[in-house]
């Protein structure tokens, strides 16, 4: 396994900038509940951010597979083929889609990685 | 909202322990889904060569389950905390408006209701502005208690199964990949949708020719602007018309 030597004050930050984040996102609208609903700024950015900000997500986590394993590039997007091929025609269950396509990608890139070894031998 | 909704004079006399077990009758689907994927964050946490603390750790002190994933990749490789930041800010920008609709107006203790709003999850969310039915304070802190329960216990589990296995599965780091891939169907299901999925698609390839290094913070900075400038584009054009 990797072993990772990360500076104890650099996780406490993390730590404790993602904990004041959080708490103020979901806090903050409790305390300025109509300002906050009037305003047509943000009644818009709530209905435009989320399809984009989980569309860039996805498509940086996907490049980061690939650039990581380029060997893999076509297992990586078989296997996004097959999350959305189960989401789509099973009935929009996420842990059964995720399941499926974690499944494919972790089977193709073992299976050729057995190969690989096979053939040293 | 019903009419008969309104302030329920002190909501039929349940006793606790009837409101406690309706709160975890509640949470038990949403749990269905949040241990296993739970479990799989336990796993990558120790398959990255992290410490093992850090699966509660985050569990407890970013309580969100996507942004958690997406944290152990941003942390093995030592992002800077500026765009952890960023982040965070735009992957949890909808709690803001989960505030709408959740009736912590219920919970009248004031440290019940500081756990409440922490707890505020996607889940918790989704359950309660599904339900009905009015809740009463114990219901919903067991709901959201139980759904912080499942979700570090299935961290605590995939931290265990790890410690046992061999050694690491590869591949399963996909696991992230596959979930913002369907959470972007989901959202993506009306016509509506498609200029930001237009505007994000810009925003990404602008981002890994520009800033291959940086391409996530760079990208979503480029959205949130583009967003603005559609919004602005709007006001623009909205006003314009009412003039001629």
């Amino acid at each position: 396994m990797p072993d990772v030597t990360l500076d104890p004050w650099y996780l406490a930050a993390v730590l404790v900038t993602v904990f004041a984040i959080n708490l103020t996102l979901r806090a903050a609208p409790f305390a300025a509940l109509k300002p906050l609903r009037a305003s047509a700024l943000v009644r818009s950015l709530t209905l435009w951010m989320p399809v984009g900000v989980l569309a860039i997500l996805a498509a940086v986590t996907l490049r980061g597979t690939l650039i990581d394993d380029p060997a893999n590039a076509v297992s990586a997007l078989v296997a996004v083929g097959v999350t959305v091929a189960v989401h789509l025609l099973g009935g929009r269950r996420t842990l059964l889609s995720v399941g499926a396509g974690t499944f494919a990608y972790v089977l193709l890139v073992n299976l050729d990685a057995a190969g690989a070894l096979a053939g040293l031998f | 909202m019903t009419l008969s909704s309104a302030p329920a004079q002190a909501p039929p006399a349940r006793s606790r322990r009837t409101e406690v077990a309706a709160g975890i009758r509640d949470s038990l689907a949403a749990g269905l889904g949040m241990f296993p994927i739970g479990i799989a964050f336990g796993l990558l946490v120790v398959q990255a060569g992290l410490p093992w603390w850090i699966a509660p750790a985050l569990s407890v002190m970013a309580y969100a389950g996507s942004l958690e994933l997406l944290l152990i990749g941003l942390i093995v490789t030592a992002t800077p905390v500026a765009t952890i930041a960023l982040t965070t800010l735009l992957v949890n920008f909808r709690h803001v408006f989960y505030a709408f609709s959740f009736p912590l107006h219920v919970v009248r203790n004031r440290f019940a209701k500081a756990y409440s709003v922490y707890a505020l999850t996607d889940e918790a969310y989704a359950v309660t502005a599904a339900a009905k039915e009015e809740w009463s304070p114990w219901r919903l802190l067991t709901l959201q208690v139980a759904f912080q329960l499942y979700w570090v216990g299935g961290g605590l589990t995939g931290v265990a199964i790890a410690s046992v296995m061999p050694g690491p599965v590869k591949g399963l780091e996909f696991a992230l990949c596959a979930l913002f891939v369907t959470l972007t169907l989901d959202t993506a299901r009306s016509k509506a949708q498609v200029p930001s999925l237009v505007l994000a698609g810009l925003s990404f390839t602008a981002a890994i020719v520009l800033a291959p290094d940086a391409a996530l913070f760079v990208a979503l900075l480029l959205y949130v602007l583009l967003l603005l400038a559609r919004f602005a584009f709007g006001v623009y054009r909205s006003k314009k018309d009412s003039d001629a």
